[in-house]
């Protein structure tokens, strides 16, 4: 029997399982007894659940979701009904024979696999729907329905009837292309796998049969069979070789694909002809397992690029696909739903809490927190409020905002962002092209090499020639060039991204290892680039807090940037009025009844006529801000620009690397050496322009060291496209981000030693696995070509020595690192709701 | 030993189906998903509506 799972002293919510506010009383009848839930959302979810009669839900549960939103059935229906619009199903529906229709979606909200369940039964029980199946690694749903019986609108509203939320989405061909090459690869893997094992159970007879016990016949059966069994191996398995091969070819360039080829060609051909010709050996099963284990290289290799590339489709699949969009703000408040696609800057709309924000622009109404955490990896949710900047994609969270558009399509941030990555992708890496070039080299020596021996050989003992010449294309392994420099980059990208750090070019990541010296801006970049309260000093007898309430009642009003320092929209606000802005010196107005002044001390001063009492002496980078009344001082506030939390740490952690640390800056001398000190930054320069800082990084490059450049402004975009590497901060100007190698986008600091180590660890493992080749070769291509190799043998060492380098280039996704950051980035849609874990439910 | 020119073969032909099979396995998107089915498996699902994709 269902009861209450929580602790037994505090009743909790049937459905959510969040404690009970006092008086709640939304019950639900169960089959056999009634429970209470929280609020009407949460009673009207299970309510929906037990009566379509899946009530077992409950049972089979092992986390609990979170609390359900309210349903507002005609609104949200309302705005479901878009989705059944042509012009937009265009974009995410298959249309099948007459009316069935075909879409995926992306469910919220799946914790369980109770959820699954659940959401399966809920959705094949509707009238018109043909089929549902839901994945439980990546929370989507293909959903086939008769568009004459159901409406997509429908589908998604019963959905939303048992807690979730569904979205259609266009399943882009890049995720169709995905799927295809993976169950291709599955394919070629398990022929070569089979045909391996089983060649291999003729082959072991023959090996260790004394001779003379196994006749003739048996011996030819055998034979025929491997090579039935080898055929599809060579010829679909391993196709995919010979045609990178012949492409190779047709370029006039040598790939790895050229000596795999040509040594699975050569063997498989001469073992058809000792068949044939009844003389010689069969080397089937070298064929096999040779194709067997490098083909499960790539297949690992394919796994890897996998994952770095599902961190960048979260980005892209951000942006809603509808916005509520105002017919005439602020006239009127009634809103319309209108496709994304359609809308243009200048046009007002509200997000309402929840919903993903649909383009970049301004708000101009409300308050509350988006959650930019999938853009910047920033975990905490940003304040919002008028005239502060919204990015597309972003979460808006607590409380319904109107904003202004700004930017749509190709002009947003998000857009940008994706662009950057593309042209990462493009662009090979200095270290990769150096490997192709040096593969090509190889391969060329190679065949030079396997010719020269095997004339030398057909010299010596003909007989031997062509096995050994076999061998030698064999043995050798440009592995460590083709496959683990590649492999290794990918992983390391990859990694960087789940960090908030995105490697917008090919070379980032190699430079980045060898940086001795980093250079930081400092303002938005070692602090956050805006005024902030640092400190208050109560002067009278009124408290600190109650000068910043009064200070923030008065600032409510303003937009100058010492406002928004000062006023804390979170606060209750004090009863003024008639306040009044005194340009370039303060505000004026009535607070609770008090006549109060706020601005500089001169201004103040002249309402009641006396000096500051003390005689403060400032640092001359902060901003003083005085309060008085009729009577006296209040208070005064010290603004000034805040570091950024984790720049000491992440200034420390750089020197502990062994890296040195510089701090250039336009500022004046005085701030920049305070900031400095703060820090720990022995070696600072201010008041310098643009012009200046090029001239001292120059001066260091020159002194042989290389430089990353860490800024955020476009006086810094000069200066970062001459350091080395460059990292610009992602809320900096567009400028700098164009000319930057990599943009820190969640603006912690700490990640750039971060990605020191990782780059660091990527390098070492790049040179580990061409040392391992360079060994390897060394000893197995003279060893082949003196004949103490057989074929076979050549196989398993070439392929080994392929598996050795990709899986030591996949350490590189499990490395640790300082900042407590571990394993792979997880990205998720449904990150918003904290789930609990309890046990399941007793059953009845 | 003359067992072998009936077990070679038939080892092949076993081969030859169970490549078949998984094949169709991969053609059924069984490796799609490596999680859900085990735990749909503990659901007790007896009065299923039976519209799955798997079913058609």
């Amino acid at each position: 029997m269902p009861t209450d799972t929580g602790s037994s002293h505090m009743p909790t919510c049937f459905h959510c399982g969040s404690p009970l506010p006092p008086g709640a009383h939304y019950p639900v009848d169960l089959p056999d007894a009634s429970c209470n839930t929280c609020c009407h959302g949460c009673q009207a979810v299970a309510r929906m659940i037990v009566s379509s009669g899946n009530v077992d839900y409950y049972r089979h549960r092992t986390r609990l979701p979170p609390a359900a939103a309210a349903p507002a059935a005609s609104e949200i229906l309302q705005q479901l009904r878009l989705y059944d619009l042509p012009e937009i199903q265009q974009a995410f529906v298959k249309p099948g024979e007459g009316d069935i229709r075909e879409a995926a979606l992306i469910l919220e909200g799946i914790v369980c696999a109770a959820c699954i369940w659940l959401n399966e039964r809920h959705i094949a029980q509707l009238p018109g729907v043909l089929a549902v199946e839901i994945n439980f690694a990546t929370h989507r749903a293909r959903v086939r329905w008769d568009n004459s019986r159901i409406q997509l609108s429908d589908i998604l509203h019963a959905i939303r009837d048992i807690g979730y939320a569904a979205y259609p989405f266009d399943a882009d061909r890049q995720e169709d292309v995905f799927r295809r090459e993976r169950a291709s690869a599955q394919r070629r893997l398990a022929i070569a796998g089979l045909g391996m094992m089983q060649v291999m159970m003729y082959a072991i007879p023959a090996y260790l049969a004394d001779p003379g016990s196994m006749t003739r016949d048996i011996q030819a059966l055998m034979r025929w069979a491997s090579l039935m069994l080898t055929l599809p191996v060579v010829f679909y398995s391993a196709w995919p070789f010979f045609q990178g091969a012949w492409r190779d070819l047709r370029r006039r360039s040598l790939g790895m694909d050229v000596p795999v080829a040509l040594g699975v060609g050569a063997a498989f051909a001469a073992s058809v002809w000792a068949i044939l010709t009844h003389s010689g050996e069969v080397y089937f099963d070298s064929v096999t397992m040779f194709v067997f284990f490098l083909l499960s290289g790539r297949y690992l290799e394919m796994g890897a690029r996998r994952k770095s590339a599902a961190a960048l489709e979260t980005l892209a699949k951000l942006i809603p696909a509808v916005a509520n969009r105002y017919r005439n703000y602020p006239a009127q408040q009634e809103t319309q739903s209108v496709p994304v696609t359609q809308l243009t800057a200048g046009d007002t709309l509200l997000v309402k809490p929840g919903e993903a924000i649909p383009a970049d622009g301004i708000v101009l109404a409300g308050i509350s927190e988006a959650d930019e955490s999938l853009l910047s990896g920033e975990s905490r949710a940003l304040p919002k409020i008028a005239g502060d900047r919204l990015v597309g994609g972003a979460i808006n969270i607590s409380s319904p905002l109107v904003m202004r558009v700004e930017k749509t399509g190709a002009d947003t941030v998000l857009s940008g962002i994706l662009r950057l990555l593309d042209r990462a992708q493009a662009e090979k890496p200095r270290i990769a092209l150096l490997a192709d070039r040096f593969a090509t080299w190889f391969v060329f020596t190679l065949l030079v090499l396997a010719a020269g021996v095997a004339l030398g050989w057909y010299w010596v003992e003909p007989a031997r020639a062509f096995w050994i010449t076999v061998s030698v294309l064999v043995v050798s392994c440009p592995c460590a060039l083709g496959l683990a420099t590649p492999a290794a980059l990918t992983a390391a990208a990859g990694r960087l991204t789940g960090m908030g750090l995105l490697a917008t070019r090919g070379h980032a990541l190699e430079t980045l290892a060898r940086v001795t010296h980093v250079v930081f801006d400092k303002t938005g970049t070692l602090t956050c680039g805006r005024l902030a309260l640092l400190d208050t000093i109560s002067l009278g007898e009124t408290s600190a807090a109650h000068c910043r309430a009064l200070a923030s009642a008065l600032e409510g009003v303003s937009e100058h940037p010492i406002a928004h320092a000062l006023h804390d929209p979170a606060a209750h606000s004090l009863p003024s009025h008639a306040i009044t802005n005194v340009p370039g010196y303060g505000l004026e107005g009535i607070v609770e009844g008090r006549h109060l002044r706020l601005g500089r001390p001169d201004f103040v001063a002249q309402l009641h006529g006396r000096p500051l009492p003390v005689n403060l002496n400032f640092r001359d980078n902060l901003t003083m801000v005085a309060l008085g009344d009729e009577h006296g001082w209040l208070g005064v506030f010290l603004l000034g620009d805040r570091l950024r939390p984790d720049a000491v740490r992440a200034v420390a952690r750089l020197k502990e690397l062994g890296v040195e640390v510089s701090l250039l800056s336009g500022d004046g001398n005085a701030t920049v050496a305070h900031v400095a000190g703060l820090l720990g930054i022995e070696h600072y320069a201010g008041q310098l322009m643009p012009g200046d800082k090029l001239a001292r990084m120059r001066a260091l490059q020159n002194g042989g060291q290389i430089v990353a450049m860490v800024g955020d402004g476009v006086n810094d975009a000069p200066v970062l496209a001459a350091a080395q590497v460059s990292i610009a901060m992602g809320q900096g100007s567009d400028v700098a981000q164009a000319s930057a190698d990599m943009v820190m986008m969640n603006g912690q600091l700490e990640c750039l030693a971060d990605a020191l180590v990782l780059a660091r660890r990527t390098a070492g493992i790049i040179r580990q696995n061409l040392a391992w080749a360079a060994v390897y070769n060394l000893a197995a291509i003279p060893a082949a070509a003196l004949g103490f190799v057989t074929p076979w043998m050549a196989g398993i060492g070439m392929s080994l020595s392929s598996l050795l380098v990709v899986l030591n280039a996949r350490r590189l996704s499990r490395i640790r690192l300082g900042s407590g950051d571990e394993g792979a980035p997880t990205h998720s849609a449904t990150a918003a709701g904290t789930a609990v874990t309890v046990p399941a439910l007793e059953g009845p | 030993m003359d067992i072998l020119f009936l077990l070679i073969p038939l080892s092949v032909i076993l081969v030859v189906l169970i490549a078949a099979v998984f094949l169709w396995a991969v053609k059924a998107g069984q490796f799609e998903d490596m999680e859900g089915p085990a735990h749909r498996i503990l659901m007790d699902d007896d009065k299923s509506p039976g519209k799955k994709y798997s079913d058609e």
